[in-house]
């Protein structure tokens, strides 16, 4: 998977609460068999007009938000089905980390698999971030894994956290697969065991 | 020793390793795989040169994007042929049982995996699939999982995991006529968000769950997920292992006693302490609808829709961005809606108690003029069994299309789909827009309210045609 160290981007504002990964990547998106080309249907039936052309209102379609990394969205972010389409299909378009007060689990866990950080802030920190976006949207923030810091524009420094195995995971972009087959004897041990 | 729930029994007997700074590994007895959140898991397994660890623990199911018009999906569009083309290949190379067109039992995975007696109590049983939730009802610990997770899965047999907390979901008294597990499980959702379950896997308990048959179980345990818990569990009892005795997959003879034996330690201990619980008395549940664009925005049928105010600003928000897009309006009842398709199928509601409640109301009646009422089993088992009833024969009767076994217009991925605008009253699980095709609004209710709904064309009470 890719690394994740640090990025400075611009936020992206979506501000919906329990955005589904039906919205995220519609069933329509998911008969490929490969990870790729799913950034074109990535929050397809709010990025398009029911005629098919690009909503202007949506903030993926502005050239302000072209190169943007983060996305910043309202409460439980990424609920509903387990589809790893959704991370991949915003990975796709560019999106490195999430920013919202909450995570659905599968959701939480496919994005932690993929590079993809979902950062959790408090209630204060969203609203104030929803405000900066509104009042600067090429306001850039910074945020820096190692120290699990988030710097906004004017300077102030917000701690996050995240679990130590997935940031080990994250800052050296390696796949947990590699953990799981190093333990191959347990796993034979515990088969054994239960056999007996 | 400390009171256990029956959660932490499941969690604790299949822990292969522990650590500090890494989460547990948890040993998995049965994966369920399907055509959709499965390929790019073996692309994972070829390029690293990996074998499937334990291909007699994985079973395989076409059913997301599989016609339900023909019985040999030769109506596929072209992806969704590469696509089981691709899961065919996959399990011929790597030796799993794959339930494909030519099989006699195929389906909806989650449907087949209790109807054959692969899902047991105790076990632990992951899918590619959120509503692997459903095999909770058995007293397994099922939930559903990632793609990367797919993958881990088939080469170690197991998972990283972290502890969920644990949520005790009472259901006490005793369910009113015409309310069902579905009425339940909508309630629950209404009552705690849904995002109300997240980090926890919910026990559902009570006099009213004891009640239920397996197929009402699976219905409560199917949306777990829709109230963001990991999964939803229910103690095994002699309910559960009447089902289970005989099934195909099922153990046999002195096998089937020690099994019993062992699944009757699994229920909670007296005593137990569970992170957070809530009770709901069934006596006054009436049949439930969703009004919204997710499935905590429910309401009693007798209810009218909520109001904007009293709310947060991103509760108001959310909630009108809803009703904008199902075209609703707040403090209107939804009753009498009129409405364009009734759907009744998917893993929540396509087994034979479902199928027979809608027939009841069906039987000797016609869908209202226009409406559309697709009805898919939710196995080829059920099917044969639905059609020896004869209630193929009351759904055509009535105007309505009887199908064959898929995930159909739950997801709408196989061409059966809402257009867009139209109304759907659904016994499906999810209300997302554009869930059931791009535009289309969906009103989640139980098959006897979808049923009724169906004959009046518009929002039914199903008791008012049940007396
Ligand atoms: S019926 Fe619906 S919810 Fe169930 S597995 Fe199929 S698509 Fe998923």
């Amino acid at each position: 998977m890719k690394s994740f160290t640090k990025i400075r981007s611009k936020i992206i504002p979506l501000p919906h609460t329990d955005v589904d990964t039906d919205q995220i990547i519609p069933a329509r998106y998911l008969k490929v068999i490969d990870k790729n080309g799913l950034a074109e249907g990535l929050f397809d039936s709010w990025r398009r007009l029911p005629d098919g052309s690009p909503n202007p209102d949506f903030p993926l379609n502005q050239d302000d938000y072209q190169d943007a990394q983060i996305l910043l969205s309202g409460d439980n972010f990424g609920c509903g089905s387990s589809r790893e389409h959704a991370p991949w299909a915003l990975m796709g378009w560019g999106i490195r980390a999430v920013i919202s007060t909450s995570f659905a689990d599968i959701f939480r866990n496919n994005a932690l698999k993929n590079g993809l950080l979902p950062l959790v802030v408090d209630e204060a920190t969203q609203t104030s971030l929803f405000d900066l976006t509104a009042e600067a949207p090429n306001a850039t923030l910074e945020i820096d894994l190692v120290s699990q810091i988030l710097t906004l524009p004017d300077g102030t420094q917000i701690k996050f956290e995240i679990d130590t195995f997935s940031k080990t995971c994250m800052l050296e972009g390696i796949d947990q697969l590699g953990y799981l087959l190093k333990h191959d004897e347990q796993i034979s041990a515990f088969e054994e065991m239960r056999n007996a | 020793m400390n009171p256990k729930t029956l959660y932490q029994k499941v969690w604790e007997s299949h822990i292969v390793s522990e650590s500090d700074d890494a989460p547990s590994i948890l040993y998995i007895d049965l994966h369920l795989i399907h055509e959709v959140t499965s390929p790019q898991a073996f692309s994972g397994l070829r390029e690293k040169g990996l074998k499937v660890r334990r291909p007699e623990r994985t079973i395989a199911a076409m059913d997301h994007s599989t016609p339900t018009i023909s019985l040999n999906f030769d109506t596929a569009d072209d992806m969704a042929i590469a696509q089981l083309e691709q899961i065919t290949k996959n399990c011929a190379d790597f030796g799993i049982t794959l339930f494909d067109a030519g099989s006699k039992e195929r389906g909806i995975v989650h449907v087949i995996g209790p109807e054959q007696g692969f899902t047991q109590p105790g076990k632990t049983i992951v899918c590619g699939d959120s509503h692997t939730s459903t095999h909770g009802a058995f007293g397994a610990l099922a939930f559903g999982i990632g793609t990367s997770e797919v993958e881990h899965v088939l080469a170690t047999q197991s998972l990283l995991q972290s502890k969920s907390k644990t949520y005790e979901v009472r259901f006490e008294g005793v369910l009113p006529f015409g309310v069902t597990a579905k009425d339940m499980i909508l309630a629950l959702i209404a009552k705690i968000g849904i995002g109300g379950g997240t980090g926890h896997v919910f026990e559902f308990s009570g006099d009213a769950v004891k009640a239920l048959d397996m197929d009402g179980r699976m219905t409560l345990c199917n949306m777990s997920i829709e109230a963001g818990a990991r999964a939803g569990m229910i103690a095994p009892d002699e309910t559960t292992f009447a089902y289970l005795k005989g099934r195909t997959h099922a153990p046999k003879g002195d096998a089937w006693d020690a099994a019993v034996e062992k699944w009757k330690q699994l229920p909670s201990d007296e005593g137990a302490v569970y992170d957070k619980t809530v009770t709901i008395n069934v006596s006054k549940l009436e049949p439930m609808v969703t009004y919204g664009t997710n499935p905590e925005m429910g309401i009693a049928i007798s209810e009218t829709i909520p109001s904007l105010g009293n709310k947060s600003e991103a509760e108001q928000a959310s909630l009108s961005k809803a009703l904008n897009y199902m075209d609703l309006s707040a403090d209107s009842p939804l009753k009498d809606h009129p409405i364009d398709v009734v759907f009744i199928g998917s893993c929540t509601n396509s087994r034979m108690s479902d199928l027979r409640a809608a027939a009841s109301i069906l039987k000797g009646r016609k869908v209202a003029e226009g409406m559309r009422l697709l009805v898919v089993p939710g196995s080829e088992t059920i099917r044969k069994e639905a059609e020896a009833e004869g209630i193929d024969e009351i759904v055509r009767n009535a105007g309505g299309e009887w199908r064959f076994a898929g995930c159909s217009m739950c997801l709408a991925m196989n061409g059966d789909e809402l257009e867009p605008g139209q109304y759907a009253v659904s016994t499906s699980n999810r209300n997302f827009e554009g869930r059931q095709g791009k535009g289309g609004r969906t009103i989640l209710a139980s098959p006897l309210t979808a049923a009724a709904s169906a004959i009046t064309g518009k929002v039914t009470d199903p008791r008012e045609l049940m007396k």
